[in-house]
């Protein structure tokens, strides 16, 4: 009997870690593919195509990357502050609303939690939304094009909504019988004991700016405002020819790394992301949990 | 009236602190709700919104008449349903072994390794497709040749692209979907499972008579709200992998990028806003009625 149910284990054992290795594999392969093709010599790429392992290391895609790096610099720049004010401002504003409709004492809280609901429910569609923000909002090429109509989800609200509510009502309501206005006690109470949920939300907004090349392909013409992702999709398109200053002062049959530059950028524009993750990742894993249990 | 008022001198801070939130969904989400009218209209430039000539539901019947409306529902729903359901099955079998396996540390790292995916820009998604698929120097085709078989076209034949679309769905969302069912598991009593080791049951059996009917419930409820956004379509993925490439619409147009092209690509604002509209409703319609089926089995689970 003893030996029955050991055999199986074992079985169970062998199965999982060679599936989940499996799977584990193919998600990072993508990740290495690209790895190996920015350090790949782009003769070898034209010749032979991409490889997993090139038989010839280069940093030459690298080199020209940073040969004129202003335009990385430029998307950077635009990325970093996009997120941090995003992050701050929807932050501030998703929290200041999750205060109020968690008030017991607040009337009006659910049928502004239903109409801000609702929004998830019905939309007038992209085209509407697009010509109100650029025709009558007047904010084509403007960076507030891509901070102000993505600052607060719905979905973010009712999440720290229903984490509001398990504070126990007594600690605004004592507070204010001592005499502090709301915002005090949002601010000084409430705020610092939310930090969890604050800092899962955060980071789940920062990730999507960081992301985001939607709003600036809808949005954004002029290249110097582009951000990170939205300038990769540019290169990977072919659209937007990295400027490097290698191509003026060599031969003129020498032609500057094309197709491993595109993987020398998707790493670049990835890599802090990847950096970033491992220290990140129990939140959004805390964050999940508490999500999945009720939206 | 009074009442507002009273509430409003009682608790104006409240209103203040909640009134920016407010006119964002006002201006972003109720505002644009007018903007259906476009549906209704040949619009012109010159005309806006109602200045342009109404045309009742002519958009509609032609989306309908020629095809259109048929193969971008039919596309919609078929890839979301193997999303869901691929997804959902993958996401399940790996949460198993996962709360299984003796292993700490290769749980923790294959955990960490399966999750990344969640956090990268689609446009990466984008970089890989070029690096395996493109005609000229693609991975895949380099191995094709090296193996002795012709190079493949992959821009010029629409079949492989459906497999290629749901792998990377699936690859982005199974470390999400895995951390859900694991924490689904986690919550199952260790007291089942000791009883039934005492009663002799191997591993295969306590999974098939413990975890899985347990699971099942969490299963089902997020199948179901899944179902809810069936006609959603996941634009960022069909965009960054397929692009404007018309070749493929065929089998690899959703309404979203249907829409998105009405908008950017043919100026073609009145069809494009109304297959918009038509998602939007019948969108709303399938909430509801997951919601209903939710509300009568498991009440607590309810959207609204």
């Amino acid at each position: 009997m003893k030996i029955r149910t050991e055999r199986s284990t074992v079985l169970f054992n062998t199965i999982g870690y060679v599936l989940i290795s499996l799977f584990a594999l193919l998600c990072l392969l993508p990740f290495l593919l690209v790895l190996s093709g920015s350090f790949s010599s782009e003769q070898e790429i034209i010749a032979e195509g991409f490889k997993l392992i090139p038989d010839q290391w280069s940093l030459e895609a690298y080199r020209a990357v940073f040969s004129n790096p202003e335009q990385i610099f430029d998307a950077y720049r635009v990325t970093i502050l996009l997120t941090l004010a995003g992050t701050a401002l929807g932050l501030f504003l998703t929290s200041m609303a999750g205060y109020v409709l968690s008030r017991q004492e607040f009337k009006y809280r659910n049928s502004l939690s239903f109409f801000i609901y609702f929004t998830t429910l019905f939309s007038g569609g992209l085209i509407p939304w697009y010509i109100l923000i650029v025709n009558y909002l007047q904010l084509k090429d403007s960076y507030l094009a891509l901070l102000v109509p993505v600052l607060v989800s719905a979905w973010n609200i009712i999440l720290m909504k229903n984490f509001m509510k398990s504070i126990p009502e007594s600690i605004p309501e004592s507070a204010k019988i001592d005499g502090a206005g709301e915002f005090t006690i949002y601010l000084k109470l409430i705020l610092p004991l939310s930090a969890p949920s604050l800092a899962t939300i955060g980071l789940f907004m920062a990730l999507g700016f960081w992301n985001d090349w939607f709003m600036a392909n809808l949005f954004i013409t002029t290249e110097s405002k582009y951000p990170l992702q939205f300038l990769l999709y540019k290169i990977l398109a072919s659209a937007a020819v990295l400027k490097t200053s290698i191509a003026g002062n060599l031969s003129p049959d020498f032609k500057p790394p094309a197709e491993t530059l595109k993987m020398a950028a998707a790493i670049i524009v990835t890599g802090p992301i990847v950096f970033l993750y491992p220290f990140v990742q129990r939140f959004f894993v805390k964050g999940l949990t508490i999500g999945a249990v009720k939206g | 009236m009074q009442g507002f008022l009273r509430e409003w001198s009682r608790n104006r801070m409240l209103f203040l602190m909640i009134a920016p939130t407010l006119l964002f969904f006002v201006v972003f989400s109720y505002l644009p709700m007018i903007g259906v009218y476009y549906a209704f209209t040949n619009f012109s430039f010159d005309g806006g919104l109602f200045g342009s000539e109404f045309v009742g539901m002519q958009n509609f019947r032609f989306l309908y008449e020629s095809g259109v409306l048929w193969t971008l529902t039919k596309n919609t729903v078929l890839y979301n349903l193997a999303f869901i359901l691929l997804g959902n099955a993958l996401q399940l079998i790996c949460a198993i072994f996962l709360s299984e396996l003796p292993g700490k540390w290769f749980r923790k790292i294959t955990q960490s390794v399966m999750f990344l995916p969640f956090f990268v820009s689609f446009v990466l998604v984008g970089a890989f497709v070029f690096n395996l698929f493109n005609s000229s120097n693609g991975l895949v085709n380099t191995v094709l040749v090296q193996l002795g078989f012709q190079p493949y076209d992959f821009y010029l034949n629409t079949a492989p692209w459906k497999y290629i679309i749901v792998f990377f769905n699936l690859w982005k969302g199974l470390g999400y979907g895995t951390i859900i069912y694991l924490a689904a598991i986690m919550s199952i009593s260790d007291e089942y499972h000791e009883a039934a080791k005492i009663d002799g049951a191997n591993i295969f059996q306590r999974i098939r008579h413990i975890t899985l009917p347990l699971l099942v419930p969490t299963f089902i409820l997020l199948i179901l709200l899944s179902l809810g956004g069936i006609l959603k379509g996941q634009f960022d993925l069909f965009y960054q992998i397929i692009g404007n490439n018309g070749v493929l619409f065929n089998s690899t147009d959703i309404i979203d990028t249907y829409v998105y092209r009405s908008l950017a690509v043919n100026f073609d604002i009145g069809m494009g806003t109304a297959a918009g509209l038509y998602q939007s409703f019948f969108g709303l319609i399938l909430v509801l009625a997951v919601n209903y089926v939710i509300r009568k089995t498991r009440e607590d689970y309810a959207l609204f």
